[in-house]
């Protein structure tokens, strides 16, 4: 068995292509993964208006194969696998029993009896075990196999033009949120219309030694259309400014789908019993203590995660990540707030109540909807 | 990464050039490729009395928040505005159009202690 966190951080098979493009390298979860190869709002920026080329092979991968694969999942997560079509995906989660959330994941079905689970670098290993645990007892096998895939994102609004020109497969026939196993650039790999950045774009499957020639072939093909590298540091804003939540700073253990405002991930109507599904009963059923809310800044200065959220001088909350946006031009943030805050702010935004609690000094912040940015239809 | 040898250095990546009675302060190269993205800088108004060592604003990045400090004793006499209506000039350009603030030194004709030469700084960042 591997290290879950080795003290040297373990490279992907493009660590040498981002030393090789000037990257500024950083450990995350036990990987060496590039932070930014320039400057991360250009990187931000590209991404919005063109496209950007991501390593995400830090992301575990664990197949569940098998007879019952369908149904162990089904038990094992908090979403119906079982109901999903071969070649189609799943945004979904895996709760502990009291329904605080272990991680967030993406389950493709690959075939009737195989399942792709795509969990958090930091959770693959905590994902594996829970799977193994709950699936003991039934015809289906349970594989790490992150070591055996590399994947690459193209994220952005010039993404489909320039994989279509690399690929036999049709990509007007690739739905968000489906699968397809195809050749890109000669190379096999499976094909899903996922990403993490609010953007339409592709997610590349593929093996290790064919990630390089891929990577290539990618840049080549998107130089013409403003595609670049993007690092860590784009892919947070991006997904911040989508509202979409990452595990350990709008997700965790202390925290369920219905206090993330996603609790329509949780399929109580599902036959059958599940983990956490006594908990989460419990939970859909509760007034909320907390809720997920965007807020902006007015000032320059930017609430960081951790940083407290006043609702007039008092604190009311907590904010679970913030960042300056590059397409707002102002300071971002979700936070969780005491629901009743939340709900009194009426329709002005809550003008002139909130602010953000930073290092001291008391910033004027907005209550606001919901994605900060939605890409335009 | 530029070390010009003419500037001096402080432990905390800023850097500082005199001239007689007056210092140029600003961030290093060092500073601002660790940093990424400078998006806000806060500095010391005019009429502002610095002591060195001690943090005088803030340098807000994409991904963090780092204090700021005055390598000298003095009077802030000037701060650079371009910086405030475009932040990515500290990025850009350091040494040059991206300095921050100007101090009145308080104790004019002498060089201030305590600050590192291009090479003594080279050496610090070789070794983080």
């Amino acid at each position: 068995m591997t290290d879950p966190q080795p003290s040297q951080p373990r490279p992907t098979p493009l660590t040498a292509v981002h030393e090789r493009l000037g990257a500024k390298l950083t450990g995350f979860a036990g990987w060496l993964m590039p932070l930014r190869y320039g400057s991360e709002t250009a990187e931000h920026l590209a991404v919005r208006t063109a496209a950007g080329l991501f390593d995400l092979s830090h992301m575990g991968e664990i197949t569940v194969a098998g007879p019952d694969a369908a149904a162990a999942l089904d038990y094992a997560l908090v979403g119906q696998p079982s109901a999903l079509a071969p070649g189609r995906a799943r945004y979904t989660m895996i709760c502990a029993p009291d329904g605080g959330i272990i991680d967030d994941l993406i389950v493709y079905r690959l075939a009737a009896e195989d399942f792709l689970v795509v969990a958090n670098a930091s959770n693959t290993s905590a994902v594996y075990q829970a799977l193994g645990e709950r699936i003991t007892g039934r015809d289906a096998d349970v594989t790490d196999r992150t070591s055996d895939y590399a994947l690459i994102a193209i994220q952005g609004p010039r993404a489909a033009a320039i994989l279509a020109p690399l690929t036999s497969a049709n990509l007007q026939q690739v739905r968000y949120y489906a699968s397809y196993p195809t050749t890109v650039a000669g190379r096999e790999i499976l094909l899903a219309r996922t990403g993490y950045t609010g953007e339409d774009g592709f997610e590349l499957f593929s093996r290790p030694e064919d990630a390089e020639p891929l990577w290539d072939a990618l840049t080549a093909a998107g130089a013409a259309d403003g595609l670049i590298p993007a690092g860590l540091a784009a892919r947070d804003t991006l997904r911040l400014e989508a509202a979409m939540p990452l595990y350990g700073n709008e997700l965790g253990p202390d925290i369920t789908p219905y206090d993330a405002g996603l609790g329509r991930v949780v399929k109580l109507d599902k036959p059958g019993d599940f983990v956490g599904r006594e908990a989460l009963a419990r939970r859909a059923q509760a007034a909320p203590e907390r809720v997920l809310v965007g807020l902006t800044g007015r000032s320059r200065r930017v609430p960081r995660h951790g940083y407290d959220v006043l609702s007039d001088g008092s604190r009311c909350g907590t904010v679970t990540s913030g960042a300056p946006s590059p397409t707002l031009g102002k300071p971002i943030a979700m936070a969780y707030v005491e629901a009743g805050v939340a709900e009194t702010a009426g329709p002005d935004g809550g003008a002139g109540q909130f602010a953000f609690d930073i290092r001291g000094s008391a910033e004027p912040a907005d209550l606001v909807q919901l994605p900060f940015y939605r890409r335009p239809a | 990464m530029t070390v010009p040898d003419e500037l001096r250095y402080t432990q905390e990546h800023e850097w500082v050039a005199i001239d007689g009675a007056a210092a140029t302060i600003g961030i290093t190269d060092h500073a601002q490729q660790a940093l990424g993205d400078v998006v806000f800088v806060s500095v010391p108004a005019p009429g502002t009395k610095v002591t060195a060592g001690e943090p005088c604003g803030e340098v807000e990045s994409t991904k963090s928040v780092s204090d700021l400090y005055s390598p000298v004793d003095g009077e802030v006499t000037e701060v650079n505005g371009e910086v405030d209506e475009n932040p990515g000039v500290v990025n850009a350009d350091p040494y040059g159009s991206g300095w921050l603030f100007k101090v009145a030194l308080a104790a004019s004709g002498e060089m201030p202690s305590g600050l590192l030469s291009a090479a003594d700084y080279e050496e610090l960042t070789k070794e983080t």
